[in-house]
């Protein structure tokens, strides 16, 4: 079977699903990856590790709602054509 | 609004190409086609006032006349105002609600070239080894269009190049071997396939871009333009393949590929690596190193993807 767009949509829902899962007390916190963990000094430019912080965050705060409604659209989609 | 710029951004290349003089000459002559269509509704107009004139000269002279002239005139003319009233919101909305969706005006400098433009460049990706300034001119913070300069990105060439790559792909699968494998919903499914690895490709570039924070000009539309000159590379491997077989397709792949390695990195190198260069201050090691790498990644998988997907196609 091909790499079609429809597997590409459905990698990046299973991808940022796997983001929105991760726990800020359970898992973060424990590897040193925490919302207070690794904040730079001012005016230093931010690096790869407090990026990617920032942009599970991110994730975690926007994608929470929009994730729930995505998934069960796909989970009806599968059930149908599945 | 562009062609303004245009014009001015030619004026130094006059000299070059005499041609191009006619351009911002052109220019009234580009609002010809308005000149028209204003023509035809003043002309309109012009009848209306003929007719008010005629009306109002022949008041005094013939009462009913004049009074159904009176009547209808104001209404008509009230009637059209608002209608290019009504019109005219609507085609503002249109507009506004359509740049909001599609930056349109981005686009349309995206497809401002001309047939030289598109054979240099062209023949830049054939051969990119003797081109010597690849750095993209600026009027005034703007970009120069491509029409004016040849290392300026444009989706023209990519579009195009996408299309033919499936009508090729689909004419290699139908002119293949003993075993037909053509059917019309292949064509669905290799454009699928090669629109999946080509937003996966920018995908990847942008987390990495935002991962390694390198404030560059480099917007999502110019990834797309730079990501899609390779297929220019895998059509005419593609078309070798059927024409003289597997060394053909591999001889001219080959070449492709070398060329648009060099073609990328020394087009992508000034995009993501002149910003510390041109910071002046002494970069730190570590982070220009990952910018090079980056480079380097962005650039070695073009030759890849070329061959993933044009490789089941010859055989």
């Amino acid at each position: 079977m091909a790499f079609t767009l429809y597997s590409l949509l459905q990698a990046a829902l299973l991808c940022v699903n796997a983001i929105a899962v991760l726990h800020e007390e359970r898992f973060l916190k424990n590897i040193g990856w925490g919302t207070d963990q690794g904040i730079g000094g001012f005016g230093e430019e931010p690096g790869i590790k407090s990026q990617l912080m920032n942009l599970i965050r991110s994730v975690r705060t926007v994608m929470r709602v929009p994730l729930i409604i995505v998934n069960s659209i796909a989970i009806v989609l599968l059930l149908l054509f599945g | 609004m562009y062609t303004a710029g245009l014009a001015a951004a030619g004026t130094p290349r006059l000299r070059k190409w005499p041609s191009k003089r006619r351009i911002p000459v052109s220019q009234p002559g580009m609002a010809d086609p308005h000149q028209l269509f204003d023509d035809t509704s003043s002309a309109q107009s012009r009848g209306y006032g003929a007719q008010r004139a005629a009306g109002g000269l022949g008041y005094p002279a013939s009462s009913t006349s004049s009074q159904a002239a009176f009547l209808a005139d104001p209404v008509s003319n009230m009637a059209m105002a608002y209608g290019s009233s009504l019109a005219a919101q609507g085609k503002e909305l249109v507009d506004k609600n359509i740049d909001r969706f599609i930056p349109v005006t981005k686009l349309k400098y995206y497809f401002a070239v001309d047939t030289v433009y598109v054979g240099k460049k062209l023949g830049l990706l054939i051969f990119p080894y003797l081109h010597q300034d690849w750095e993209v001119q600026y009027q005034q913070d703007t970009p120069v269009a491509p029409r004016f300069d040849v290392n300026a990105p444009d989706l023209y060439i990519p579009a195009m190049a996408f299309i033919t790559y499936i009508l090729v792909a689909g004419l290699a699968l139908g002119t293949q071997d003993s075993a037909r494998r053509f059917s019309p919903d292949l064509l669905g499914l290799q454009a699928s396939s090669a629109l999946a690895w080509l937003a996966l490709e920018v995908l990847a570039i942008l987390l990495s871009l935002y991962l390694v924070t390198i404030n560059t000009d480099l917007t999502t539309i110019d990834l797309v333009a730079f990501l899609g000159y390779k297929y220019v590379g895998m059509i005419s491997g593609v078309l070798m393949g059927l024409l003289f077989g597997k060394t053909g397709y591999y001889l001219v792949l080959g070449w492709f590929c070398i060329s648009i390695f060099v073609f990328m990195i020394r087009t992508l190198r000034l995009k993501i690596l002149a910003e510390a260069a041109a910071e002046g201050v002494p970069v730190r090691g570590a982070r220009n190193q990952l910018r090079m790498y980056l480079t380097m990644a962005v650039a070695a998988a073009q030759p890849l993807l070329m061959y993933w997907l044009t490789f089941h196609l010859v055989r």
